[in-house]
């Protein structure tokens, strides 16, 4: 049996890109904790905003503002963080649908794994320094007591 | 798209770490089984080759020379690569066959999952500004998806572990090269804990090495070569949204449209192998194909008995033209999938000749 040969290596991409009308408005938007989502061809608001309609592929250019809390549509619970997640505790991922949107979006719930379930309320946690990145919220958490949207 | 002949088929063993084994060192022995099976010697011996695999799984660009230097692409043959499943490398063969530009085909695909932490490499191929600087993994994505299944009554965790535990008795039963097989029961399974809940680790495939080659011609050059082949009778893919949110999971659209184009309701299916790396995305595939108890679903065991990332949905293929070639069955249907919870699928009908 050869040996394994074992090497650090690091793989960089070093070129930047721009985010564009539609991205980069969501992304400049988060920088002001403001979460926008775009008018789909069928009504339906899309947050994230996404830049062509998945049906009808047609540029969607109407910007429609949503709120930082939301519904819980489906979840699954993280036991066993890896090591690449954003959290060392156990966390659930959430497809979560924000007030004001139809399509719910993927991100993190930090949560006791007792308070998961299909329908709960979040809000989004704010990173302290937003900086234009989806990981500008940090996460959501369960709503608190009589917190409006 | 012209009928075209699959002629012969090799797979390699899925293997949980190959080790010092490159990928080189995976792909060549298929390559010369499926050649030699039908009395080739090289690649010079067809008019066409094409080879599907994942850089991100190599951790380097343009990985796939590699394969290409060791098969021999010298003096110059007619080569491509897709980035993709080799499911869709025989698909680009099968035009350039129907374009009248090739007679022959050498496909292959190979993957070598091991080395790196393959559902978190998954993760950096989603959307590079919504999701990838999340990280969430693959796995966690088929568990959005089993839970809104679970939610609706569309699935329960018994029809999830009873999809296991058959893959695991059939891959027993009929497959040399699964890497996970044996007799299991659904109480068993139901008895293990969650993992990434509502999945457990059984209802995910493993985490497998290996590659497959398959080699396809013209009906003509196959009565030529006189050899016993299948002919695939249909082939269609089709793509949904990347945006997960906007996908109704507890379905697959694309499998059904694509079965349509395909005719797959055209005649009966006796075999179906379905490339569904999560026991629930079995379910799904299975109704979007709208089959009953006539078909016999995964024979092999699927890849829940062995996933060899980027020759899997190839191998489906493969292991249904290979019952027909011995004459088991007459008609079968293999899918193929990529993508997170069953984005992008293929599905082709095999007939016998």
């Amino acid at each position: 049996m050869s040996e394994l040969l074992r090497q650090q290596f690091e793989l960089g991409y070093t070129y930047t890109r721009s985010t564009g009308p539609v991205v980069g408005r969501f992304l400049t938007e988060l920088r002001r904790r403001r979460i926008v989502g775009s008018r789909g061809d069928d009504g339906r608001v899309y947050v994230p905003p996404m830049e062509f309609d998945p049906v009808t592929a047609s540029a969607l250019t109407e910007f429609v503002e949503v709120g930082d809390h939301g519904e819980v549509v489906s979840w699954c619970w993280i036991s066993e963080p890896r090591e690449s997640h954003p959290f060392d505790q156990p966390f659930a991922w959430a497809l979560v649908r924000l007030d004001g949107a139809d399509v719910p979006m993927v991100h993190a719930v930090c949560a006791e794994q007792g308070q998961m379930h299909t329908g709960m309320r979040v809000q989004a946690r704010w990173v302290e320094e937003p900086r234009g990145y989806i990981t500008d919220i940090e996460c959501f958490e369960p709503e608190t007591e009589g917190a409006a949207s | 798209m012209k009928d075209v002949a699959v002629v012969s088929f090799a797979q390699s063993d899925c293997r949980r770490d190959a080790g010092a084994c490159n990928e080189v060192e995976l792909v060549m022995p298929v390559i010369q089984q499926a050649l030699q099976a039908i009395g080739l010697n090289s690649s010079q011996d067809v008019d066409f080759t094409c080879s599907g695999s994942c850089d991100y799984q190599q951790g380097a660009s343009f990985a796939f020379v590699m394969g290409v230097d060791a098969l021999g692409a010298v003096p110059p043959i007619k080569e491509s690569h897709v980035e993709m499943d080799a499911a869709w490398a025989l698909y680009e063969s099968m035009l350039k066959i129907s374009m009248g530009q090739a007679e022959s085909a050498l496909i292959y695909g190979f993957g070598k999952s091991s080395p790196g932490e393959l559902p978190t490499v998954l993760s950096q191929q989603l959307d590079p500004y919504y999701l990838a600087p999340l990280w969430v993994d693959s796995v966690s994505l088929a568990a959005l998806q089993a839970r809104t299944l679970i939610d609706q009554g569309l699935v329960t965790e018994a029809d999830m572990a009873a999809v296991v535990s058959r893959s695991r008795a059939q891959a027993k039963a009929n497959n040399p090269h699964a890497q996970l097989a044996g007799d299991v029961s659904v109480d068993e399974l139901l008895a293990e804990a969650p993992w990434v809940a509502p999945l457990r680790k059984h209802d995910c495939c493993p985490i497998s090495d290996g590659a497959s080659a398959m080699v396809i011609c013209t009906l003509e050059k196959a009565r030529a070569w006189g050899r016993p082949y299948a002919v695939i009778r249909g082939i269609d893919h089709r793509m949904e949204s990347h945006n997960i949110g906007a996908r109704d999971l507890t379905r697959s659209a694309s499998t059904t449209l694509a079965a349509d184009r395909a005719g797959v309701p055209d005649g009966p299916v006796e075999v179906a192998e379905l490339y569904a790396p999560f026991s629930h995305q079995e379910i799904i595939l299975s109704r979007a194909l709208g089959l009953d108890d006539s078909t016999a679903v995964n024979p092999s065991g699927g890849v829940l008995a062995g996933n060899l990332m980027m020759a899997s949905g190839l191998s489906r293929v493969g292991e249904v033209a290979r019952r027909i070639m011995d004459g088991e069955i007459r008609r079968g249907v293999a899918h193929a999938t990529s993508g997170p919870c069953l984005q992008h699928n293929l599905v082709a009908v095999l007939e016998a000749a």
